[in-house]
């Protein structure tokens, strides 16, 4: 059971900080599809350092800093040059699994260090927990740290506000003064050190070598995932553990050999998604919860 | 900073040169990106643009890849030129595929020759309707259609997973997942190129493909519906002063872009495949997507675009066998086609001017 | 000591003078009206107070000093706040946040929402600091809007055209909260045309019109009369007016309006209320008004963009026509050319042919079959637009150009001359010469006379008095939402117009 409970947890790392990453971009009026573009580029970029220096942390520092690298493309198109948001993201995509892939390719066969895991004395002794929370690696900790840390930026800064404000009506925020485009790379930005830091758990501490899309298309839940969760950090913690709960409860019912197929399990989270948009476009704009108001539009002073 | 002023004459010529400008870009930064890589950019340039070209079966896998690609783009043209943002072509796809496979598997001992025509009817049928649960999503609840196509593509995905696995498997195929193979009359067979024979695996349902485009265009051009399409797209407000709604605008191209999606996934099974598999794409919803932009929304450009996207990835597969590069890197330049492509329609409407960050202590207040 | 002095402020946008050599002042403590029609130079001076634009020449005093505001956020500092008429307000966020984002001291929130709290028991402005603002209605939003202003202890707040959003409750307890900061030393400039808001509230009026200053009222000493003649001023009165047909043998009218009623499809629109008229061939009726009190809602009512909810409410030549569509209308002989353009009334990227094609799909099909109809595109009206363009003397840079490459009064011209070429029995026709050059204007005022003159009954939207008065035989005014009574051109004079755009009913205007 604990076992299971950890496998669940240490498969949605990935997922949550994309997902997070996701969210503040989304938040601040950017839809970026390119989160799994973005995840491989982190996971090829650490998995490299690794091998290269032998000191796992510096493959944390490597996965954000690739994943930001080629967020700033996007940003540099669809914040600035106004490109379409929906065939940027898609072309980042593209890009970077096809970059990671061209650079990962020397790569193949070579496993490296796994990122070691740091025990915290004493809460690690609490029981059921201990074990499953407080006995993992950094990037585990700074993962939730990350999380925690947004949702208090969201909600509680004056940063926070100011890029919640210019998602939810870039015109009015221009006219108070504020740079829209300059929030915008920030914003995209942090996605992509995010989805970077993701796709860079993978090989430091799930599969410890390089293979072709070995994100398995966790960018693209990610994307439903800040959907699912209403573009809250806290609730990404929340549906990540259900989608990725999911696909261990798939095995698990296999092997039991539960009557209800795997897929219509899998399925669930996604319609669920579709239901929450549709109850969340359906009241308007008239409350907390609602679709960032100025996503996928580009922003231009004169319009 | 880069600021964009908007320009107050579009010049036509630019739309032309715009596509020529960026392919040629992006032959240069993607050859500097594999001399970075340590890898010799002339070998590899060579492998993905020129090899594709270079033997008859060769030009006929083109054409054979494209096909999909282009049926689902001429689908997808519509849909971005309402602005309708439809990315689920991919579940589309999949749902128009499930249903002909579905009707080819319930008459096994077929010889009938209605049973394709049926099967493509159906097919256009499923994928308009798997498309249209997001258009009354986005007409009766607003809700945002990128999203809602998005994670029907997910869940099309694993209908067909549950129902390969399951009622339609295979009970022979010692446990793989796999339905039985389409009936004789189900399939859609090679087509012999006059004078030469057949070649490669180029079949019927190219045809479609190709008589699909001027089909589009004369849609979108020569009909009050693509009429409707294209000023709904521009300016929707005009649109309402000719008396055109935007609901059946939108729910329109949503049920065209889902039928081409599944016409096409039906023609890719039954030419190349011949029966399901849980996995019956391969991208190309998500590939046609490119296409649409690359075509620059022009169904007659559809074609182009589709048979450059299809070289680009058949030159990914020599130049796998050739130097070693995985095949995803062709989407390495696919994606700064795109980049380039893009910022090019851009420009088109915009100026780029440079201003500095001023700092204006007397007033305290920041301008650029 | 006066708190603020403009003296000779000039203001030119190329050749179009907005303000010219306007001189004011304003005393601290003072409610104080800025009156005139639109393009009368209001909205001009007020953003030169506020920083937005500098004036060409004259200066600004500013208690006792010379000085230039160079922005807003200058005009800030020194104590100058202003209201616009649409506001810059965030939805998803709460009332405090819309207000912290605005202030240009970082302050903490929840100090913040301590002040908000007390400013608003203080003033007046009952507001929940932590509601989200897009729950609140318009009103409440407006409060957000001026505690905004009223945290940075202003010396003068600029409201523009704070009551047509308001309902009439709404503005009486403004006008309570606005004497309640008079009396605390904050000095108000209150833009409107509404005659009877400024008799009740400002102690002073200064009256814009053509870009200048033409008059100082006190309103207690003066009456909406007075105020209504300077601000129409009597230009008017020297135009000639057109006769309307003698009642006794005109025909009867072709196309009536009959109780209209349009509620506001957002916050910012304004809802028709009982509208009433009636048009007879050969006639223009003309409708007056200030922009912003229903003339887009009315054209979209007639246009059939917007449907009615019951379809007598809406009358051409006996048949009930409140349910259709544009296209129906237009089908009956019913064309409409709106305020707007480019956008609106023409596509800008799509060539003269399409734009022909945009109004008139339905003459090119070769049946009258669903098919066929389908069946028909643009390029079958080529000839046609031939035809538009020749007599309506487009001037187009090449052949078959697109619509955003013809001049704004090119573009006025073929619109006009599209919806000429169907010979439409009825009319509705807003803003035809809104920026337009003087030639293309009277050419497009002379194709209009023409038409009534053939028959046609036209409903002329327009916010140009002079146009009004000199193509209408008939005039009435929009005025937040309601249609007044319509009178024959010849006996209105130019404060009769005044009233009736201000508001002003006739039993308020005799007394």
């Amino acid at each position: 059971m604990t076992a299971l409970i950890l496998t669940v947890l240490a498969t949605s790392i990935p997922l949550l900080l994309a997902a997070n990453g996701e969210l503040v971009a989304e938040r601040s009026g950017v839809l970026n599809l390119g989160v799994e573009g973005m995840m491989l580029m982190g996971a090829v970029s650490a998995l490299g350092i690794v091998l290269y220096t032998g000191n796992p942390y510096t493959g944390i520092v490597a996965g954000a800093l690739a994943g930001m690298a080629v967020s700033l493309i996007f940003a540099f198109f669809a914040v600035t040059m106004l490109t379409n948001q929906v065939a940027t993201g898609l072309a980042l995509t593209i890009f970077a699994t096809g970059f990671s892939g061209l650079a990962g390719a020397p790569l193949v066969g070579k496993t490296s260090e796994s990122l070691p895991k740091i025990i915290i004395p004493l809460l690690s002794d609490l029981p059921w927990i201990g074990p499953v929370l407080f006995a993992q690696d950094l990037l585990f900790y700074l993962a939730f740290v990350i999380i925690a840390a947004t949702s208090w930026f969201l909600r509680k800064s004056r940063s926070g506000m100011i890029l919640r404000a210019v998602g939810d009506n870039h015109h009015s925020a221009h006219a108070l003064g504020y740079s829209v485009i300059r929030v915008r790379w920030l914003a995209v930005a942090f996605g992509g050190a995010c989805a970077g830091m993701g796709g860079a758990y993978i090989p430091l501490v799930l599969t410890p070598h390089w293979s072709e899309g070995m994100t398995a298309g966790r960018g693209w839940i990610a994307l439903a995932l800040v959907v699912f969760a209403s573009w809250m950090p806290s609730r990404v913690v929340v549906g990540a553990l259900i989608f990725g709960g999911i696909t261990i409860m798939q095995l698990a019912g296999q092997a039991r050999g539960w009557a209800i197929p795997s897929q219509v399990l899998s399925m669930l989270p996604y319609l669920a998604t579709i239901v929450a948009l549709v109850v969340i476009s359906m009241r308007g704009r008239s409350s907390y919860l609602t679709v960032p108001a100025c996503i996928g539009k580009p922003f231009h002073p004169g319009s | 900073m880069i600021r964009l002023v908007p320009r107050t004459e579009t010049s036509p010529l630019y739309a032309v040169i715009s596509p020529v400008a960026a392919i040629l870009a992006t032959v240069i930064a993607g050859a500097l990106i594999f001399t970075f890589l340590g890898y010799n950019a002339g070998e590899a340039l060579y492998h993905f643009f020129i090899s594709p070209l270079s033997r008859i079966d060769r030009i006929t896998d083109l054409v054979v890849k494209a096909c999909p690609l282009i049926i689902i783009a001429l689908g997808l043209v519509f849909c971005y030129r309402a602005n309708i943002w439809n990315i689920g072509a991919e579940g589309q796809y999949i749902i128009g595929a499930l249903a002909a496979g579905w009707l080819a598997l319930s008459f096994p001992d077929t010889t009938s020759p209605l049973l394709l025509p049926a099967m493509m009817a159906i097919a256009l049928m499923a994928g308009a309707a798997w498309a249209a649960i997001a258009a009354l999503c986005k007409t009766i609840f607003n809700a945002n259609e990128i999203l809602v196509t998005l994670m029907l593509s997910y869940v099309a995905a694993l209908v067909m997973d549950v129902l390969v696995r399951g009622p339609l498997r295979d009970p022979m195929a010692f446990g793989f997942p796999l339905t039985p193979m389409y009936p004789d009359a189900g399939l859609i067979t090679r087509m012999p190129l006059p004078g030469i024979g057949y070649v490669g695996q180029l079949h019927y349902g190219v045809l479609i493909a190709f008589a699909l485009a001027p089909l589009a265009w004369w849609l979108l051009h020569r009909t009050l519906p693509g009429f409707q399409v294209r000023v709904m797209g521009s300016s929707p407000r005009a649109g309402r002063f000719a008396g055109f709604s935007q609901k059946r605008t939108t729910i329109g191209v949503l049920l065209l872009s889902g039928g081409l999606a599944g016409l096409a996934g039906m023609v890719e099974v039954s030419a190349n495949i011949g029966q399901l598999q849980p996995n019956v794409s391969f991208g190309y919803g998500f590939t046609a997507i490119i296409v649409a932009f690359l075509a620059r929304l022009n169904p007659i450009g559809v074609i182009f675009a589709g048979l450059l996207v299809a070289m680009a990835e058949l030159g990914g597969d020599n130049a796998q066998i050739a130097l070693g590069i995985p095949k995803v890197v062709t989407g390495l330049f696919k994606g700064i086609l795109l980049f380039f492509l893009l910022a090019g329609a851009t420009l088109q409407h915009y100026r780029i001017t440079w201003r500095g960050l001023h700092i204006n202590k007397e007033h305290g207040e920041t301008s650029s | 000591m006066t708190l603020l002095s403009a003296e000779n402020i000039t203001k030119t946008f190329g050749t179009f003078v907005a303000n010219d050599r306007v001189n004011f002042s304003i005393e601290p403590g003072s409610i104080h009206a800025l009156l005139g029609e639109n393009g009368a130079g209001k909205s001009t001076f007020v953003k030169m107070l506020y920083g937005v634009l500098q004036p060409d020449e004259g200066r600004f005093v500013w208690e006792g000093q010379t000085l230039r505001i160079t922005s807003p956020k200058m005009a800030r500092r020194l104590g100058i706040a202003m209201v616009f008429q649409h506001f810059s307000l965030f939805p998803a966020l709460t009332v405090a946040e819309n207000i912290a984002l605005a202030m240009d001291d970082e302050s903490r929130l929840s100090g913040l929402r301590h002040r908000i709290r007390e400013a608003s028991d203080h003033w007046g402005l009952a507001i929940n600091p932590d509601r989200p603002v897009g729950e609140l209605s318009v009103g409440e939003q407006q409060r957000v809007e001026i505690l905004r202003c009223l945290l940075q202890d202003p010396k003068l707040l600029i409201m523009d055209e704070p009551t047509s959003v308001l309902t009439p409750q709404e503005s009486l307890r403004l006008f309570d909260v606005l004497r309640r900061l008079a009396d605390d030393g904050c000095a108000i400039l209150y833009i409107s045309h509404k005659l009877d808001e400024i008799m009740e509230l400002a102690g002073k009026a200064t009256i814009l019109r053509g870009g200048e200053n033409v008059g100082e009222v006190i309103p207690r000493e003066s009456s909406t009369r007075d105020m209504a003649e300077i601000m129409v001023g009597n230009a008017v009165d020297w135009i000639e007016r057109r006769k309307s047909h003698n009642p006794a043998n005109s025909p009867p009218p072709i196309f009536a309006v009959n109780g209209l009623n349009r509620p506001a499809a957002s916050a910012f629109a304004t809802p028709l209320r009982d509208i009433r008229l009636e048009v007879r061939p050969g006639e223009i009726l003309g409708i007056a008004g200030i922009s912003g009190n229903g003339q887009e809602e009315l054209a979209e009512a007639l246009s059939g963009e917007w449907l009615a909810p019951d379809a007598e409410m809406i009358c051409l030549d006996g048949r009930n026509i409140g349910h259709d569509g544009p296209e129906q209308r237009r089908r009956m002989g019913l064309e409409t050319v709106p305020e707007e353009r480019n956008g609106h009334a023409a596509v800008p990227d799509m060539t003269m042919v399409e734009n022909t094609f945009l109004t008139q799909y339905f003459s090119f099909s070769s049946g009258l079959s669903w098919v066929q109809r389908q069946l028909a595109y643009p390029d079958l009206g080529r000839e046609a637009t031939d035809a538009i363009i020749r007599a309506a003397d487009v001037r187009t840079p090449h052949s078959n150009p697109m619509a955003n490459q013809l001049s704004g009064g090119n573009l006025q011209k073929f619109i006009m001359g599209r919806m000429l070429s169907t010979e439409p029995r009825v009319a509705v026709i807003s803003q035809p010469t809104w920026g337009v050059d003087v030639g293309a204007a009277t050419a497009i005022r002379r194709a209009l006379l023409k038409l009534a003159e053939d028959g046609c009954a036209i409903i002329l939207i327009s916010q140009d008095l002079e146009e009004i008065f000199g193509l209408a035989t008939r005039i009435a005014a929009l005025n937040n939402g309601r249609l007044t009574e319509s009178h024959p051109a010849t006996d209105l004079t130019a404060e009769d117009i005044g009233l009736m755009m201000g508001g002003v009913s006739e039993e308020e205007a005799r007394a």
